[in-house]
């Protein structure tokens, strides 16, 4: 298969081929990739993208996995509507 | 680096490191290092709200909003490096909730309209026309000016950088300032955890740690961090054109070019340290906040929640220029909150001031002795 019909980010739609010319292009940080493409940024909170981004930084800088930064995992933890966060602020109220 | 020196170095790869670092080039000042901590936008301008208005108060702040907003309009042709900053420029809509707020607000207008802004006040059912599900119950009156917008800071930092790494600049990103030589008076070298760079200027365009930076130099700056939180939601239709803020909520809600909305709230309870961690009072205070305003947005889920530190001084104004302690050290800090947006016309004027030139607008009323001699600017209307 074709680098750009593999999909890395599916909530951003970010193909391998995408994220191969960021790191090409020295962008070579989980950090960084995420905030210029978005990887990682979608509903799903980055859990089946991070780690495939993690070893195609790994396969390009020719670093081990384990090397690579997980990057920053931000809450909440599962996507929570705003009324649900305001009914929960006039419970404790 | 080959020989340890440089011309310039910049303390500070967010926006207004990068941009001074590339209208410096553009002015022939090519031997320049920018020293990042991490990397580029990892600090403010990264974590920041991403609005940029003209809608101030001041006439210094509706002048440097204006030329900054212009830049911005062509930037992605300026800077031609293939990136596009994502300028969704449909305007800011300022909500007014009592007849203090009108009344400032129609002085607002006035001075902007003087300096030729597109702006209006407008009626509640007018702004309701712009935001059809905005709830109006309660709204006096509101201001509207299509010319303001939401910016990727991302992006533009990238691309700022790419631009003047074109022309010459160097950065050392993942490297980190640990201190200033400072000799009679004058800058001579800044010390890295990559080694030492001779120089005779340095700009500090360290955000959140602008005071810490200047006291490398003998500097005292009376600036301080502030955090500011952040949520955005799961991404939708576009259904909001504008940035909706309201002053006396202390609210802003913004939909992304992406979908996603973004917003934020004016906590005077905030911590003012090193913290950029979030919280959940955050979250829910948010919620509580901005539902009366806009009901529908209830449904939307919310994804992922940051800090980032606003660089408060005195006044809530930018501090601009050389020190007048240390020849050489200059100060782009205190943005409180406004520095992304102002980015593009701080570049500028650093630039030329740092290259020997008479900056093109009078910035003296921005200098630090402004503290001691009691000058202090009032801008009516913050967040």
């Amino acid at each position: 298969m074709q680098d750009k019909d593999v999909i890395i980010c599916r909530c951003e739609d970010l193909s391998r081929e995408d994220v191969r010319k960021l790191i090409a292009a020295g962008y070579t940080t989980v950090e960084e990739i995420k905030r210029i493409s978005r990887c990682g940024m979608g509903p799903c909170q980055g859990r089946t993208c991070l780690q495939l981004l993690a070893r195609e930084i790994a396969a390009m800088t020719g670093k081990e996995i384990a090397d690579i930064e997980p990057g920053k995992t931000r809450p909440p933890a599962k996507g929570v509507k705003l009324g649900a966060l305001a009914r929960g602020r006039e419970e404790h109220e | 680096m080959s020989n340890n020196t440089a011309e310039v170095v910049i303390v500070g790869g967010g926006i207004i490191g990068c941009a001074t670092a590339y209208y410096l080039a553009k002015l022939g000042v090519t031997d320049i290092v920018v020293v990042e901590k991490d990397f580029f936008a990892s600090g403010s301008t990264g974590r920041c709200g991403a609005g940029v208005r003209q809608q101030w108060g001041l006439k210094m702040n509706v002048l440097l909003a204006r030329e900054s907003i212009q830049a911005y309009e062509n930037l992605n042709e300026e800077l031609d490096t293939g990136m596009d900053i994502e300028f969704k420029q449909e305007g800011y809509l300022m909500l007014a909730y009592n007849e203090k707020t009108v009344e400032q607000y129609r002085k607002n207008v006035a001075l902007q309209k003087s300096l030729g802004i597109e702006v209006d006040l407008i009626t509640p059912r007018e702004a309701r026309e712009i935001v059809p599900y905005l709830n109006i119950e309660g709204l006096l009156a509101a201001t509207f000016c299509p010319t303001d917008g939401h910016i990727n800071p991302f992006i533009t930092t990238n691309s700022y950088a790419e631009a003047a790494r074109r022309l010459g600049v160097k950065f050392m990103t993942y490297t980190e300032v640990t201190g200033i030589e400072v000799e009679k008076g004058k800058i001579v070298a800044v010390d890295t955890t990559r080694g030492k760079i001779y120089t005779n200027k340095v700009l500090n365009a360290s955000g959140g740690y602008s005071r810490e930076v200047a006291a490398m130099a003998g500097v005292e700056l009376p600036t301080y961090p502030e955090r500011h939180q952040i949520l955005v939601t799961e991404p939708v239709a576009p259904v909001q054109g504008p940035m909706v803020i309201s002053l006396q909520h202390g609210i802003y809600c913004q939909q992304t070019p992406h979908g996603s909305f973004i917003m934020g709230f004016g906590d005077p309870q905030e911590l003012k340290e090193h913290v950029i961690s979030s919280t959940w009072h955050f979250m829910e205070e948010m919620a509580h906040r901005i539902l009366p305003l806009l009901p529908p947005l209830a449904e939307l889920r919310v994804v992922r929640q940051w800090a980032g530190l606003y660089n408060m001084s005195p006044d809530a104004q930018p501090i601009l220029g050389e020190a007048p302690a240390v020849q050489g050290f200059y100060n782009a800090v205190g943005f409180s909150g406004h520095g992304f947006m102002l980015g593009p016309v701080t570049g500028k004027l650093m630039a030329e001031l740092i290259s020997g030139r008479q900056p093109h607008m009078d910035i003296s009323p921005l200098s630090l002795e402004r503290f001691e001699k009691g000058e202090l600017l009032r801008e009516p209307s913050v967040v």
